[in-house]
Parts: structure tokens; C-alpha cells; sequence
């Protein structure tokens, strides 16, 4: 008896979005990639295309990451006070598909870096490596508006991915975007009605980009609330099969600094015998947080650890395969 | 998932001759629709519509129960394709393979160790897995008997031999295990087991195709406790049939698929196995077997499981108050934070671990957590301090201060002036209180 699968017809499928660009398309990378293009839910490749795999970023700091437990840290001990080195060793050794630049130096509190600093620090790390980048300031949306305009401009071409736009704060970085031609970030506190909203904004701005807007849901660590996260995308990700072309843009999730401040991830073996060993836990839960999330149909996972870089990885090329 | 009063309706006499007390059939329709009468109430409805009526308002999925006693696990019943539409019913049950020719005493207690308290919640692995690795059916009766005496946990038995399954259904039937698996060779055999036993039946296919012959060959026996592997053991493969399975019994009503499913992770590492078992917990399978008995996989992979299966609709709260913890006295710290469950639990098992006896206060904020509730208004300066004052905290203490979640510092101004407290702010993460603890009231 042949069972007659049960196929989804879908009205609309995800924008594709090309992130950097080579020398022939104004900038040094030495590839492009491309994300989203999905016309089906998450790896059910039988009833659609999944023609992108989902990247996995790595996030490196241009400042020594004090806070970082010393397992995590260890990993990169030697390429610390070299962004463009540690940039290297996670794309040569550890197989990262892109690079995210946090420009932590700039936060007020920290370094207060101006946007020259950052800038040659951006340098450095395009020089150093060829895949294309993603950038994030420090996170203080006043002084991140600051420096995301000079660091977009001093890398036109490039199509960076821009990070981040809000609900209340998205002119900065979409014009930057807009000016120097490059792919934005637009963040929202899992709600799709906002979501939605901020894409309609920067539309309005400038339509074309809409097709270089990379949707951040805002996730949580497993364990503390990823369950809302996991559910926002999945409705999203629907609602974007079904027509919905304000959602229908590809995503990114801060994996590793969601998990990275996590008990679960940094507490030791001794103050916590009941759950294992320290490193392999952590491993796990990061890795397990960007497995769950694959599921709801993220695009791309920012992460730290590389051993749950590769772990995670190896799930892609399985997720990959073919099943129709 | 119930029918339609209109479904109903087309099932029903159609004469409108009133016995059932309804005016009309189509009112009684819409009566049974609504849970409000019941089909005996008609005298006419003939044998074929009651057939199709009681079949079509069957749940898609059966509710299969597995153990016996106190101890049994419900898999199954599920009505959803995404939980934000409702709430998955029943958690996948997690089961670790042991092989009968391995050391099982050590394995069981590895498996018995595998329980974790989070978060205010247990978790634990609910299965042994006992497998016939040796082929041997006096092996496999022996190991059983060694498992049985070990744990109290569910079983599944797997061999496709009869023989060994009949010898470990001997030592461990009172304990409805699942029997895995019937196949295509030993179906009928293994099918009379599983009724002589009442046991649940685990059913083998290659294929869904194979799958649905053989689920209809075994309902065709007169048996309907079953647990489905559509046999796929790559990632990708298992979650489209198990994609399929459900979507075709849920949105299609396809009998043969109605039922709980089940599979085996396929990959020699742990984690890998793990990452697989996330995969098939976020994507509708019923019970997974693993392999691995390392704790720090385990946690990561039960805490996926219970975020899942939480309601999606309503946020999991406790009651808002103050809590005692530890033997509290007039110099004893107090912390404050919302009634978000996630949240109070976090905070509570910090500050359980000082050991310094405390006071937590937990704020109503409709169940959400600090951030959101910051952001929603709901956790605010005023309510703090309408908290503090209405639980009388200012006789309980004499030291009027209050530590406050790091991330919401800048209340700390405005709560001074609204309570008159000193406000102390604390670390970000609750996994910080121990060391500020330390720091600040040791
Ligand atoms: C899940 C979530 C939701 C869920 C809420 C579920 C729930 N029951 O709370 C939903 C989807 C409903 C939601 C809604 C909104 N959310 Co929300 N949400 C999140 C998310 C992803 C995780 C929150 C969470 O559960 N954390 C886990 C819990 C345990 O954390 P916690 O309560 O903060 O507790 C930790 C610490 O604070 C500390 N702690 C707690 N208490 C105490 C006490 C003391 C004394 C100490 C020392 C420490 C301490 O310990 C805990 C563990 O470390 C965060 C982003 C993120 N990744 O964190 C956004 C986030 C909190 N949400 C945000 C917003 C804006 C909203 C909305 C207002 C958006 C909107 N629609 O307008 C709505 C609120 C409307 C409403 N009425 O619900 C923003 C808040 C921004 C801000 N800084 O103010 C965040 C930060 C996202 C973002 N980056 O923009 N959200
Ligand atoms: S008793 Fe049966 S046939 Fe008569 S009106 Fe009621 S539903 Fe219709």
C-alpha cells in the first residue's frame, strides 16, 4: 500500500539574501553566501526547496573576553590580542562560515573606542580573512549609532551584515546599509507584530532593501525560555510560506552569547556534581540551543564554542540530505 | 478532535422526528457537536453511522500506555502540528539502550543516576531499553531478570526473535514493557504476545508504505496498542516521517498512522546522538532511545524536552509572596524578583545554595519574567514597594534593604524614594548570588 504523503502547498517562500561581495561586485571577498530561499518548513526538503544551508557565524571580540569562562576562552588564548588572527583560526581551524565582529572596545564603559579604533580593527580582520562579516557593536544603541555609520562606510562595498536595527532605532543602520551597500539586521523582541512593523519601516526607507534584511527574533539559552523563541519562528516562518512577505526574510539567532552566561554552561564539575563535566555540558548546550533552534528554521547561529561549531555543522550536512 | 455538528449531521436519519428531545437532527447535531448530548438519545441512527461517528470523534492520535502501577507513562494523544497552537500532551519518553551483553548492573545504575532537579522541576530518563544484542534468548531472559531487580524504571524489550521475547515477557509482563518490535516476518506471533500480555506493541516498517500494511495487518489481528518506527535512521529521513506520521494522522485522520511513534538514534558520539534526539523531541516522535548515559547530554536533552511540552499559552507561575528559605530571621537578606516559575526557581535555588537563610520576595507580574515584565510595566519601582509593604517586610527585617535583579538597575533611584528601602543591586544572572552573597551578608 503506498501512503500518500501529505504535502504543504505553499503561497510564498523566504528572500534570499547575499551577504559580502568579491572583487568583482565592489568588495574582497573571497566568496559570497547566501541564506534563506526556503520554500518549505525547516529541512522538510519533500515538499519544498531549502536551497541555502543554514551558516553558522563565529563571534570574536575586539577586546580580550574577560568574561568568558576559561574553558571557552582557552580555545583562543593565542590569537586574543589579534582580531584578524582569531578571525583566521575560526574560519582556517574551526570551519566558521562567517565572522561576527562585536566592537565591544567602544562601549562607554569599557574602552569608549571611537569609530576610527573600530574601524581598524574591521580592517584587520577583512585582510585577515575572505569570508564575509557580520558586525555588531557594543551594544548601547547611543554610541553604537556612532560607529556603525564610519564602519559601514570605510567598508562599502563589502555587504557586510550590519547589526542592529530596532523598532526604535533602525535609521542609523538602515541608512548606512542603504549608502554603502550593505545587508542590516533587524532585531525584535520576539514578537512578530514588531518584527513585522520594523520590516515595513526600512521599507519605506528603501525598498530595495528588503531584500537585504536578516531577521534577529531574539532568542533565549534553553532552559530559559527558548520555548517562546522556538514558537515566534515557527509561526513567522509559517506565516512567511503562506505569503506573508514581511516575514519572509532569512534569521539570525546570538546563540553563543545567549548560552555563554548560562549556569549550565560555565558552572564546574565540583559545585555542580550532578551534571557532568563542565566542558562537555557546555559543548552540549550550546549546541543543543542551535539544534532546537534549526528546527524552527533559523538561517544563521552565532556561536562560540568551536567544538559545538563542528558538532553543530556536522547537524546541518545531516539536515541536508535529501527526503523526499 | 472532535466533528463538526454539520460532519454529525450527515451521519444522522435526517427525519427530524424529534425522540431525541431536539426539534431537528440538525440541532441535535450541533448538541453532540458540543459535548451536550449524547448519540443514544437517537433510536434511529443505524449501526453504520454510529460505526463511522464513534471512529471519527476517536482522538487522531491513541493514548498508549506503557508500565503499570504507579509507574506508567502515556505517549500518544497528540492533537497539534505546532505548540503554539496548544499544548503537546505527552512528553517523548527517553529511554538508554542496554545491550544484554554488557555489564548491566553498571549501565542500570548509570541509568538510574540520570535525574536532574531544575528550575523547581524533576527530571528524569523514564526507559531501559533492553536489547537482545547477544541473539541468545537465555542471554536476554537472564539480563532481564538482572534489569528487573535493578530499576523501577519502564522497559522496552527489543528482539525480533519470539522465543526471547516470550522468555523476558516471563520475568518482566507485570510491568507492561513495550514489545519492540513486530516486523514483517513475526508480526502475527508477536501480536498474540503483546495481547496474551497486554503489553504495548512497537511495529517495525521499512517504509511508511510498509509501515501502513503491516499497522493494518496487526489492527486486522484485533490489536490497537501500538507504537510506530517507520524504520528511517538518518536524521533527515526520521524527521520527515515522523513529519509525515503525524500531519497525516492529525490534519488526514489516516487510522494507520493514529498512534505514538518511536525511534533509535543512529550515531556512534554522544553528542551527535544527542543533537539527533533534539531534532526528534522538537519534531513529534513519541519515545527516543539513546545510547549515551552522560550526564552533562542528558540535561541539555530533558531540559529540551520539558521547554517543548510547557504550555505555550499560559506562562507557568508561582504563587506571588514572600518565601522563607531557611530558618529566616530579622537580619536575613531579601531578595526580590517576579513570579515567572523559570525565573523564581532560578533565584530561589541561588539563594537556597548560600545557605545564608533569606527572604525572596516574588512580585506578581502576570507569570513573566524581569526583563519582560520590566519592559511590559509589570514589574515596576511602585510594585516592589507595594510589595514590600503589603507582606509587612518592614516587621520582618529591621534592616530595610532589598537586593534587586542586576538587569533591572535602574529602578534602584525610584524604588528608594517610593519604599524608603535601601536597594541593593544585584547580579545580573542568578547564577551570580552565590559569590554576591558571599560578598555581601556572609
Ligand atoms: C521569553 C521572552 C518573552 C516571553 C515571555 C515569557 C515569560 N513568561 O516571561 C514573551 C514572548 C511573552 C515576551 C513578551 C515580551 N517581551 Co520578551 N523576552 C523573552 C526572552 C527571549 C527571554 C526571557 C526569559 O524568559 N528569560 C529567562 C528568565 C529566567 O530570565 P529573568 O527573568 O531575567 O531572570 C534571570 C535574571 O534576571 C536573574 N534574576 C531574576 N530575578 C533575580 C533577582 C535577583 C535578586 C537577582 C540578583 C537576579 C535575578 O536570574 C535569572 C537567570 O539568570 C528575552 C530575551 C532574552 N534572551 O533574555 C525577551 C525580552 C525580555 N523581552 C523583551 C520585550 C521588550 C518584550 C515585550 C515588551 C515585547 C512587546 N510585545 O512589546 C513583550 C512583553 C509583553 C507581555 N505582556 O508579555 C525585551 C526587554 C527589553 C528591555 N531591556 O527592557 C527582551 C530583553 C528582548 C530584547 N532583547 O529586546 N518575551
Ligand atoms: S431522534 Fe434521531 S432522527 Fe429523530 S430528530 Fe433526533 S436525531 Fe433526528
Amino acid at each position: 500500500m503506498a501512503v500518500e504523503l501529505f504535502k504543504e502547498k505553499y503561497r510564498s517562500q523566504v528572500r534570499e539574501v547575499v551577504l559580502g561581495a568579491t572583487k568583482e561586485e565592489g568588495g574582497t571577498r573571497s566568496h559570497t553566501l547566501k541564506v534563506g530561499g526556503e520554500s518549505a518548513l525547516p529541512f522538510l526538503h519533500f515538499e519544498g526547496k531549502i536551497p541555502n544551508r543554514p551558516l553558522v557565524a563565529m563571534e570574536i571580540w575586539d577586546i580580550v573576553p574577560e568574561e568568558w569562562p576559561a574553558g571557552l576562552k582557552s580555545f583562543f588564548e593565542d590569537v586574543y590580542n589579534d582580531p584578524g588572527a582569531w578571525a583566521k583560526k575560526c574560519v582556517e581551524e574551526y570551519g566558521a562560515d562567517l565572522i561576527a565582529v562585536r566592537f565591544k572596545s567602544a562601549d562607554p564603559d569599557i574602552k569608549d573606542a571611537s569609530a576610527e579604533e573600530c574601524i581598524a580593527t574591521l580592517k584587520k580582520v577583512l585582510e585577515a580573512v575572505g569570508v564575509p562579516l557580520i558586525i555588531y557593536g557594543c551594544g548601547k544603541a547611543e554610541k553604537d549609532n556612532t560607529i556603525i555609520g564610519p564602519l559601514a562606510e570605510a567598508a562599502e562595498g563589502e555587504n557586510l551584515l550590519l547589526g542592529v536595527a530596532e523598532q526604535d532605532n533602525f535609521k542609523s543602520v538602515a541608512s548606512a546599509a542603504m549608502a554603502y551597500k550593505h545587508c542590516l539586521i533587524a532585531q525584535s523582541p520576539i514578537d512578530i507584530n514588531i518584527a513585522k512593523q520594523l520590516n515595513i519601516l526600512i521599507a519605506e526607507m528603501s525598498t530595495p532593501l528588503l531584500d537585504r534584511i536578516v531577521i534577529d527574533p531574539t532568542v533565549a539559552s534553553l532552559g530559559y525560555g527558548i520555548e517562546y523563541s522556538y514558537s515566534i519562528m515557527e509561526r513567522a516562518r509559517f506565516g512567511a510560506l503562506q505569503g506573508d512577505r514581511m516575514l519572509a526574510m532569512p534569521t539570525i539567532a546570538n546563540v553563543g552569547h545567549e548560552v555563554w552566561s548560562k549556569k549550565e554552561s560555565f558552572i564546574s564539575e565540583e559545585e555542580q556534581p550532578g551534571w557532568g563535566c563542565q566542558e562537555e555540558r557546555s559543548i552540549g548546550w550550546e549546541a543543543a540551543t542551535a539544534g532546537a533552534l534549526l528546527q524552527a528554521g533559523m538561517d544563521i547561529l552565532v556561536m562560540r564554542n568551536p567544538k559545538a561549531v563542528g558538532l553543530v555543522k556536522k547537524l546541518i550536512d545531516d539536515m541536508m540530505q535529501d527526503n523526499s | 478532535m472532535g466533528l463538526t455538528g454539520l460532519e454529525i449531521f450527515k451521519h444522522l436519519p435526517k427525519t427530524n422526528c424529534k425522540k431525541c428531545g431536539f426539534p431537528t437532527c440538525l440541532a441535535f447535531a450541533m448538541a453532540l457537536a458540543n459535548g451536550k448530548t449524547s448519540l443514544d438519545n437517537c433510536p434511529d441512527v443505524s449501526d453504520v453511522a454510529k460505526e463511522a461517528l464513534s471512529s471519527a470523534a476517536a482522538p487522531p492520535i491513541r493514548l498508549v500506555k506503557v508500565g503499570s502501577g504507579d509507574n506508567v507513562l502515556e505517549m500518544g494523544d497528540e492533537t497539534e502540528i505546532f505548540r503554539h497552537d496548544k499544548r503537546f500532551n505527552h512528553p517523548t519518553v527517553v529511554a538508554i539502550a542496554v545491550n544484554d551483553n554488557e555489564d548491566i548492573d553498571a549501565k542500570i545504575d548509570a541509568i538510574n543516576g540520570l535525574a536532574f532537579d531544575r528550575v523547581g522541576q524533576h527530571y528524569e530518563v523514564d526507559m531501559v531499553a533492553l536489547v537482545n544484542a547477544s541473539g541468545d534468548a537465555a542471554t536476554f531472559k537472564a539480563a532481564a531478570e538482572k534489569a528487573a531487580a535493578k530499576t523501577q524504571k519502564n522497559f522496552t524489550l527489543v528482539t525480533a526473535d519470539v522465543a526471547a521475547m516470550e522468555g523476558a515477557l516471563q520475568v518482566l509482563a507485570g510491568r507492561k514493557p513495550v514489545i519492540y518490535a513486530a516486523d514483517k516476518d513475526n508480526y502475527e506471533k508477536m501480536t498474540e504476545l503483546a495481547k496474551a500480555n497486554g503489553c504495548p506493541l512497537a511495529v517495525k516498517g521499512e517504509n511508511l508504505d510498509d509501515l501502513a500494511e503491516l499497522v493494518d495487518k496487526i489492527v486486522a489481528l484485533g490489536y490497537r496498542e501500538l507504537v510506530l518506527d517507520p524504520g528511517s535512521r538518518d536524521t533527515s529521513k526520521v524527521l520527515a516521517d515522523m513529519t509525515q506520521i503525524r500531519r497525516l494522522a492529525v490534519r488526514k485522520k489516516f487510522r494507520s498512522f493514529g498512534y505514538p511513534t518511536m525511534v533509535f538514534t543512529s550515531k556512534d558520539d554522544p553528542q551527535e546522538e544527542m543533537l539527533q534526539a533534539i531534532t526528534y523531541i522538537a519534531k513529534y516522535t513519541g519515545l527516543v532511545v539513546l545510547n549515551t548515559t552522560k550526564k552533562e547530554l542528558l540535561l541539555p536533552l530533558l531540559s529540551w524536552r520539558a521547554n517543548v511540552y510547557t504550555d505555550p499559552q499560559k506562562p507557568v507561575a508561582v504563587e506571588p509572596g514572600v518565601y522563607e528559605i531557611g530558618e529566616v530571621n530579622e537580619n536575613s537578606p531579601v531578595y526580590c524578583t517576579t513570579n515567572f516559575s523559570l525565573t523564581y526557581f532560578l533565584v530561589e535555588g541561588e539563594v537556597d545554595a548560600t545557605r545564608i537563610p533569606s527572604y525572596i520576595i516574588s512580585v506578581d507580574t502576570g507569570g513573566i519574567s524581569v526583563l519582560t515584565a520590566y519592559a511590559d510595566n509589570k514589574f515596576t519601582a511602585e510594585k516592589i514597594a507595594a510589595a514590600i509593604k503589603d507582606l509587612g517586610m518592614e516587621e520582618k527585617v529591621k534592616h530595610k534593604q532589598i537586593v534587586i535583579p542586576g538587569a533591572v538597575a535602574v529602578l534602584k533611584g525610584k524604588l528608594e524614594d517610593e519604599s524608603g528601602w535601601e536597594v541593593i543591586v544585584g547580579p545580573r544572572e542568578s547564577a551570580g548570588i552565590q559569590k554576591f552573597a558571599k560578598e555581601r551578608f556572609a
